[in-house]
């Protein structure tokens, strides 16, 4: 069936709040305004105000308040409206969610689940565009997970409620009126998913990358370049037995990632390949990352601190020889 | 409640008092003796807040504490020898060595830490008692901190969550009067902490926190209102901490007269004199109470003592929940 990412992520929520009483979706206008990318329009109505929670403004009360709520026997997906805003919230996940197991010994888990929205491509500016994705992939104790494809976000949720840890799920922006044909949607939150394949190049990518690096393939094919391109999904653990794979297969490796080139998952990724199989290269790897600069307003130098597919196109005939 | 169950109380509570104040002082000796490292914070002189608070609990009920907790966990009824152990760093530790001083745990006791990020514990009480408000729960969740925390975010927003839903959860500040060595009127713009709290619509009530009954008798009443349905409430406990913030803390802040005025006040020998005073608790009485806690301390450090390291193998467990679920969550009550 013919759905969007919105709706992919709304039909997941639904499910989930239908079939399992435990849980229940809180954060900042998800309930009577219907949530700030309208993930949640009508839930309000149709679960009431005890399972479809309004929070005041206070990320760390609320997100904390789905830790305890989960360590209480509850399976709570907590919206945060960006992961800008999450920066408020984060002594509560990192410092408690992801270490409450460990720290007690294992005595306590955390099966909390967050939601934030992430990325660039609206004019939102400096504090509502960053892609913060590797800080929280950084973390022992706490999964992490970017549903790229409109399948994805109707799979992702269920497999990440039935977790008994935290998981983060980040919904790029850019993607929620991604449209697609779904018929399957069952998946791990594991394993890396070859999106294309190809021989010649591999580029990895995730999140709202994945279809500036799609199209940048199709760009390539009609140049004679057969682009190989793996969505990693989950950026914790990282599937880095799928990237060896591609990268002994293709023997050349570009990284998208709209983070930040310094400090980024891609160089997570290359320096996986380079302790792995750094000989199956016959060139050097390349980053396509966002500039390091805070996200301006204006359209043409939003659209040039980003990655794009010009860029990609760029940095996988430089790494072909092309 | 009759004379001879408040006696009995009076020496539960005295007994409670004693058993954390020896654990303590065995803490500190072995602490120089580097049996027991990194940070250590001592409870000496505040013993009446939590063992006055948990007596009115009931064992359904959740509790969260700081990182000053081994008072807590003592009085919550977490073994001494699973305490002591955790402090040596090994395998039976109440967390299994992973946790330390700051961070003890008991999830058969819900116990719930031992977490030393100031004012972390508060937004985590909050939605246990989210999860027993929806899940129709009776339990009232109890979260200690300190005056310090008054002055973090994380008090403000989760106070003013519990009130806005109406959570059963009792918020405890054990006011001395430093958030570590800054005293209270060099960190809040109002002193009177109460005053705080009521501002978020909630009953707050302050109390001595050196006598452990009055302590009793005011968390009992708040426990009682918030079980009721009544919502949140808020209880300030002003008492003072007759060491230093830790072992690394040379107290150079604080003015030696003001401790030794404050010493005078000492819980223990205040219930002890007033139990005597009303011959529930005669010296003879008395000096079983120390024997027994000695004797507790004792064992706890032969176990501590005894017990085995966690195998270095072992390092990267219990980061993740394994499959199936092993944790108690939720669990039976």
């Amino acid at each position: 069936m013919r759905m969007s990412y919105r709706e992919a992520v709304r039909a997941a929520l639904h499910e989930a709040l239908t079939t399992d009483d435990r849980v229940f979706l809180m954060g900042e206008d998800v309930g009577r305004y219907g949530g700030t990318y309208a993930v949640s329009k009508g839930f309000y109505d149709e679960f009431g105000p005890e399972r479809i929670r309004d929070t005041p403004l206070s990320e760390l009360g609320f997100v904390g308040a789905g830790v305890g709520a989960s360590m209480g026997g509850m399976r709570p997906v907590v919206e945060v409206m960006t992961v800008n805003f999450s920066l408020l919230a984060l002594d509560q996940i990192v410092n408690m969610a992801a270490l409450y197991r460990h720290m007690s010994g294992g005595q306590f888990s955390v099966p909390v689940v967050f939601r934030m929205a992430t990325g660039a491509g609206r004019q939102l500016a400096a504090q509502h565009s960053h892609s913060l994705e590797n800080w929280y992939a950084h973390v022992p104790g706490i999964r992490v997970v970017a549903p790229a494809t409109v399948a994805d976000a109707r799979g992702m949720l269920a497999a990440a409620l039935a977790e008994q840890d935290p998981v983060v799920i980040f919904e790029h922006v850019e993607l929620y009126n991604l449209e697609d044909e779904v018929d399957s949607w069952e998946c791990d939150l594991a394993h890396a998913a070859v999106r294309r394949p190809g021989k010649d190049v591999t580029i990895v990518t995730y999140g709202g990358s994945l279809p500036k690096t799609l199209d940048a393939a199709a760009a390539l094919a009609a140049d004679g370049i057969d682009a190989e391109v793996l969505d990693l999904r989950v950026l914790r653990p990282l599937d880095r037995e799928a990237v060896a794979a591609c990268v002994r297969r293709t023997h050349r490796l570009v990284v998208v990632d709209e983070g930040w080139k310094t400090g980024s998952l891609a160089g997570e990724v290359i320096a996986g390949v380079a302790e792995e199989c750094l000989y199956d290269l016959d060139a050097a790897p390349r980053r396509v990352c966002s500039a390091e600069v805070p996200i301006p307003y204006a359209k043409h130098l939003e659209d040039a601190a980003l990655p794009s597919v010009d860029g990609i196109v760029a940095a996988v005939k430089e790494v072909c020889g092309a | 409640m009759t004379e001879d169950a408040d006696a009995g109380l009076g020496v539960r509570l005295l007994r409670d008092m004693l058993r954390v104040r020896r654990m303590e002082e065995k803490c500190a000796e072995l602490y120089g003796a580097t049996k027991i490292r990194g940070f250590l914070h001592l409870y000496i002189g505040e013993e009446a807040c939590a063992c006055g608070v948990l007596a009115a609990l009931t064992p359904e009920d959740n509790v969260v504490a700081t990182y000053r907790e081994h008072g807590h966990a003592l009085a919550r009824g977490v073994p001494m020898t699973s305490i002591m152990a955790e402090m040596f760093g090994k395998a039976t530790g109440c967390a299994h060595g992973r946790g330390g001083s700051m961070h003890l745990f008991d999830a058969s006791r819900r116990f719930y830490g031992g977490t030393a990020i100031v004012g972390s514990g508060l937004p985590l009480a909050t939605g246990l008692a989210l999860a027993d408000a929806m899940l129709h729960r009776a339990a009232v969740t109890v979260c200690f901190f300190g005056d310090g925390a008054m002055a973090e975010g994380a008090f403000h927003e989760s106070v003013n969550l519990a009130a806005l839903w109406r959570l059963p959860v009792l918020y405890v500040c054990e006011n001395n009067l430093y958030a570590m060595g800054t005293a209270l009127a060099r960190h809040q713009s109002q002193t009177d902490l109460r005053a705080k709290a009521a501002a978020y619509n909630l009953p707050a009530t302050s109390v001595d926190g050196m006598d452990a009954l009055a302590v009793h008798a005011a968390a009992l009443a708040a426990v009682a209102g918030v079980r009721d349905g009544g919502g949140p409430a808020f209880l300030e406990l002003r008492t003072y901490r007759f060491r230093a913030h830790s072992m690394f803390d040379p107290d150079l802040y604080r003015d030696p007269a003001e401790v030794a005025t404050w010493k005078e006040r000492d819980p223990i020998p205040a219930l002890a004199g007033r139990l005597r005073a009303d011959g529930v608790l005669d010296a003879a009485a008395y000096a079983a109470l120390e024997a027994e806690a000695e004797a507790e301390v004792a064992d706890a450090v032969a176990f501590a003592e005894a017990s085995g390291w966690e195998p270095a193998a072992d390092l990267l467990t219990d980061v993740h929940t394994p499959a199936p679920a092993t944790s108690t969550n939720g669990g039976a009550r």
